[in-house]
């Protein structure tokens, strides 16, 4: 007999498209009470999300949203698509399992920095080596909010809280940098007060093919008020933020006299453009294989508190991990036939007792 | 050179137990799966089992680094691997002092005299050559320079010296094929099959086997016979635990017409099953090695999730880490399955050997009230049924199921008629497919026999909902920290797990009406228990033996089972974790043995310790 390979396709399910158009923001929208602390930076990112979904043509019920636990965590229960709170850390290892059998969704992860990139580091790098097709939203707020208050692993060194009342001791770390590090084929970071930055950052990551991680300076307005201060108050705006555009010339501050100069082996400067020029300038190149200057570009800065880079650090294509499963599933099948279960049970030496 | 020496020259015996040790690099194993595939072919009953060091390569020549294989064959039906082997052949002084101690008074030494130089002897203790001193009297002991015979034998091939003298397991193997009257065209051609692509290796080792056997027969060596044993009429193959695992999920897939998914992080002695499923991708198998144990655990939950039949393998080590993710899937509600290769030990213990010490873990290793259903195979081929009743479980009830196997079945083989597939279980699955509340969909709204809620995958429009671990509403799946909704939840994940023990087989026993003793046993303890009982039995005890298939929920019949006998002995390989269950659920005084040395019982000691109790010493 051979095994019979009936996928959920064939159990009833629609193709994408059907019924994708007219989906809009209010269909979105859960019957549940949003619970974020009134002024959370989650209810601008819960907003732009729900607004771009729409946009992709892709139907509601082949979205999922899947998250581990903290405040950004609570986001799928917020989202009228299918989707999963699972436990601290693990979302992009449970998302890996959705996206890995089903390439026929579109799978996104929620977490913050302390979900993400400590008690869940280790797979979230290697659902960005593996380049899983999940769209990985990380909401960096540079705390512990749920439990009110202690250091994160984005913290910066002497950060005094409940946990360190006389000042982290411990070097953060840069999320994009991580991500690029850990092979990452989409890398991206915006903020979460900009309300036309961040849903263009979230299309691209949304329509990128692989594994897409979008850092999102988020700011905690209970436990960790201002820290992206630097960008997000009225000088900090046009003086700090340093929108990445592809094919152009890295140029930021009032009239965009700054810019980022390459002064030799993956070190960056920020520079006059008024003393250098504009052709001194390097330009952004999204989808340069060698991600060395787009690791570069995510150290410009220390932290938010200085010119720092936001949009797409790095886009680029390799095969895509639930696809490349199927290619071999389909490579398997045609090599050695179909599974046949009557004939497996059978394999090897064998005997007949009469 | 197909003949073997007539049988009239035979010794005729009804079973033997052969013990293969030498050197981890000395192919050992290879040797005895090969002698135990020619066993099997020619009819036998078998049993076998490896003992091999956790190190890959251990310091060549030390006791440390002795691997070994042990086969029982007989003419009737055996049920382990034996107790003391009557035959032992060893490679080198390590093989000889490590395992000497095992041999049965009087038995057959088959030793390669070569490796006993003065170095070798020295480097394991021997301050003179057993084989010289006397201190062998007691045992028959054949020496045979096994080395320079192979070398001799390979010579013609022209190969170097180290692959000439690796092919002398070959020498080994035709010369206890001569002694114990195997088949040896199957072996010739296996040989062929696994050395094709090195037409000189294949050479070499097709020579020493010839070599091997024909020294056996020039040298008129004692030659013996143990005849087919009747089993019953079908078509056999030999399996072990780990290989009848991964076949009974794929039958699993395939009854319940969902693809597999396995996440995995390589354990010993768990890894075999990731290996053999990655072997079959043309059933629509998919396995990820994972990053860790979690991720392990968490792709196959969210396989799950998605409509596949989600299985995560592991042993000991890798089911604490993955503890909270089961409690997850239980309160999740979907279908999951854990399966744990018990090894012996608490830590990293000893990963190569087995014991059922994680029995309790399964029951109760998690925060919160979240029982989860366990399944045990209780011999190599069982282990085949216990991953479709497993998976069966897991989609009928939604819930999590740990399936418990361990070390010695996981490695250990026996013959194995193959099923036909009119037999195997039906595992129907029907995803929910549209609202279930007018024209609402309520995520927790449960079948009213089984208890379980619906399963809707993504991709199903009009079904979108939301789940998580936070303590949700019955019917809703939303958010709730309503005192009564939690109690009412507890109890009903309770009763949900309870059900299973209307839907599984009620529990057997056998032996005598009038028994004194009831031995109650699960896992691998099965084979141990069943020849001790036929012993005693054959000393006129009169005792009967039921063996749990399901540790949770027991099966509906146990208490009542127990009940019919006045005493209830339980024998596990841990220090009486069943024996505590049957206590606390049943208030019976169950006596316990327990064995913890990472190796299974011996039917013997079984017998004496179950002797002293029905004698009351």
């Amino acid at each position: 007999m051979a095994a019979e390979q009936v996928s959920t396709r064939e159990r009833g399910i629609t193709e994408p498209g059907g019924g994708a158009a007219g989906l809009t923001r209010g269909d979105l929208v859960t019957d549940q009470e949003v619970r974020w602390c009134p002024g959370c930076g989650d209810y601008a990112i819960l907003a732009a999300v729900q607004s771009v979904l729409p946009e992709l043509g892709i139907p509601r019920e082949r979205f999922v949203f899947m998250s581990g636990i903290g405040c950004s965590s609570r986001f799928p229960y917020y989202m009228n698509t299918y989707g999963v709170h699972g436990i601290h850390g693990r979302a992009p290892a449970i998302a890996t399992g959705i996206a890995t059998t089903r390439p026929d969704l579109n799978v996104w992860v929620i977490t913050g920095d302390g979900d993400g990139l400590s008690i869940g580091g280790n797979h979230l790098i290697h659902a960005l080596r593996r380049n899983v097709n999940l769209t990985i939203l990380l909401f960096n707020n540079q705390i512990y909010g749920l439990t009110k208050g202690q250091y994160s692993p984005t913290s910066e060194r002497g950060k005094v809280t409940k946990s360190t009342p006389f000042g982290s001791l411990e070097q953060p770390f840069n999320p994009v940098s991580l991500a690029l590090a850990a092979e990452a084929t989409f890398v991206a970071r915006t903020i979460d007060v900009d309300r036309k930055h961040l849903p263009e950052v979230l299309r691209r990551a949304a329509a990128h093919r692989g594994a897409s991680f979008v850092e999102i300076y988020q700011n905690c307005n209970i436990f960790n008020d201002g820290a992206f201060l630097a960008l997000t108050s009225k000088e900090g705006r046009s003086a700090n933020r340093i929108y990445l555009e592809h094919g152009k010339p890295i140029r930021f501050g009032p009239g965009g006299s700054k810019g980022v100069r390459a002064t030799g082996l993956a070190k960056l400067e920020i520079v006059d453009v008024d003393e250098v020029g504009e052709e001194a300038l390097l330009v952004h190149d999204e989808h340069r294989d060698d991600p060395g200057l787009a690791f570069a570009l995510s150290r410009l800065s220390d932290g938010p508190t200085s010119p720092t880079p936001l949009g797409v650090f790095r886009d680029v294509q390799r095969p895509v991990y639930g696809e490349a499963m199927e290619e071999q599933l389909r490579d398997a099948a045609a090599r050695q036939g179909p599974g046949d279960l009557e004939a497996l049970l059978n394999s090897g030496d064998t005997w007949v007792v009469d | 050179m197909t003949t073997t020496a007539p049988t009239q020259r035979r010794t005729a015996l009804d079973r033997v137990v052969i013990r293969f040790a030498g050197d981890s690099g000395d192919g050992m194993q290879l040797a005895g799966d090969r002698f135990t595939s020619a066993s099997a072919l020619f009819g036998n009953d078998l049993a076998t089992m490896p003992d091999f060091p956790a190190e890959i390569r251990a310091p060549a020549g030390t006791i440390a680094g002795v691997s070994a294989f042990q086969i029982h064959l007989a003419d009737f039906d055996i049920l382990t691997p034996g107790d003391e082997p009557n035959v032992l052949v060893a490679m080198n002084p390590a093989a000889l002092r490590g395992h000497l101690g095992d041999v049965a008074r009087g038995g057959l030494l088959i030793v390669n005299t070569d490796a006993f130089d003065e170095r070798s002897l020295d480097k394991v203790g021997y301050a003179s050559n057993p084989l010289e001193d006397g201190s062998l009297d007691g045992y028959q002991v054949v020496g045979v320079p096994m080395t320079t015979l192979t070398l001799e034998a390979v010579k013609e091939t022209g190969i170097g010296r180290k692959d000439a003298e690796r092919s002398k397991n070959m020498f080994a193997l035709g010369l206890l094929s001569w002694m114990y009257g195997r088949p040896v065209e199957p072996s010739l051609r296996w040989i062929e099959r696994k050395f094709a692509t090195r037409p000189a290796i294949m050479q070499a080792n097709l020579l020493a086997f010839k070599a091997g056997h024909a020294f056996g027969e020039t040298a008129e060596l004692a030659a013996f016979e143990v005849p087919p044993a009747t089993l019953a009429p079908g078509r056999y193959r030999r399996i072990t635990g780990n290989q009848a695992l991964a076949y009974g999920l794929i039958a699993a897939s395939t009854q319940a017409k969902l693809p597999l998914f396995l996440g995995s992080y390589p354990i010993t002695p768990a890894s075999d099953i990731l290996h053999e499923l990655s072997r079959h991708k043309n059933f629509g198998v998919r396995t990820v090695q994972a990053e860790d144990e979690i991720a392990a655990v968490g792709m196959a939950l969210g396989a799950a999730f998605a409509g596949h039949i989600g299985v995560t393998t592991t042993s000991g080590p890798g089911l604490d880490l993955k503890s909270e993710t089961i409690g997850l899937a239980g309160t999740l509600e979907l279908p999951l399955v854990v399966i744990d290769i018990q090894r012996a030990g608490p830590s990293t213990g000893m990963p190569t050997k087995t014991e059922q010490a994680d029995l309790l873990h399964a029951m109760f290793g998690r925060h919160g009230e979240l029982p989860v259903p366990i399944v045990a195979p209780y011999s190599p081929s069982s282990c085949f049924w216990a991953a479709l009743e497993a998976v069966r479980i897991a989609v009928r009830f939604m819930t999590p199921v740990i399936l418990l196997s361990d070390a010695y079945l996981a490695n250990s083989a026996e013959p194995w008629r193959i099923p036909s597939l009119d037999k195997l279980p039906d595992i129907g699955v029907r995803f929910a497919s549209r609202p279930n509340a007018g024209d609402a969909f309520l995520p927790y709204l449960r079948d009213e026999i089984t208890l379980a809620r619906p399963w809707a995958v993504p991709g199903t429009p009009g079904l979108e909902h939301r789940i998580g671990g936070l303590e949700k509403a019955d019917g809703t799946g939303n958010i709730s920290y309503d005192p009564d909704n939690h109690q009412h939840m507890t109890l009903m994940r309770h009763a949900r797990v309870r059900a299973i023990a209307e839907d599984i087989e009620p529990l057997e026993w056998r032996g005598d009406d009038d028994a004194d003793v009831l031995v109650l046993g699960w896992g691998s303890s099965y084979g141990p228990i069943g020849a001790a009982m036929r012993r005693l039995r054959q000393r006129g005890y009169r005792i009967a033996h039921a063996h749990l298939k399901h540790l949770n929920p027991f099966p509906r019949n146990t208490g009542e089972v127990l009940r019919r006998f006045p005493r209830v002995v339980v024998p596990e390989m841990n220090m009486g974790q069943l024996a505590r269950l049957v206590r606390a659920e049943f208030l019976i005084d169950t006596v316990s043995i327990t064995k913890v040395a990472g190796r299974p019982f011996r039917a013997s000691e079984l017998e004496e310790r179950i002797v002293e109790v029905m004698d009351g010493r």
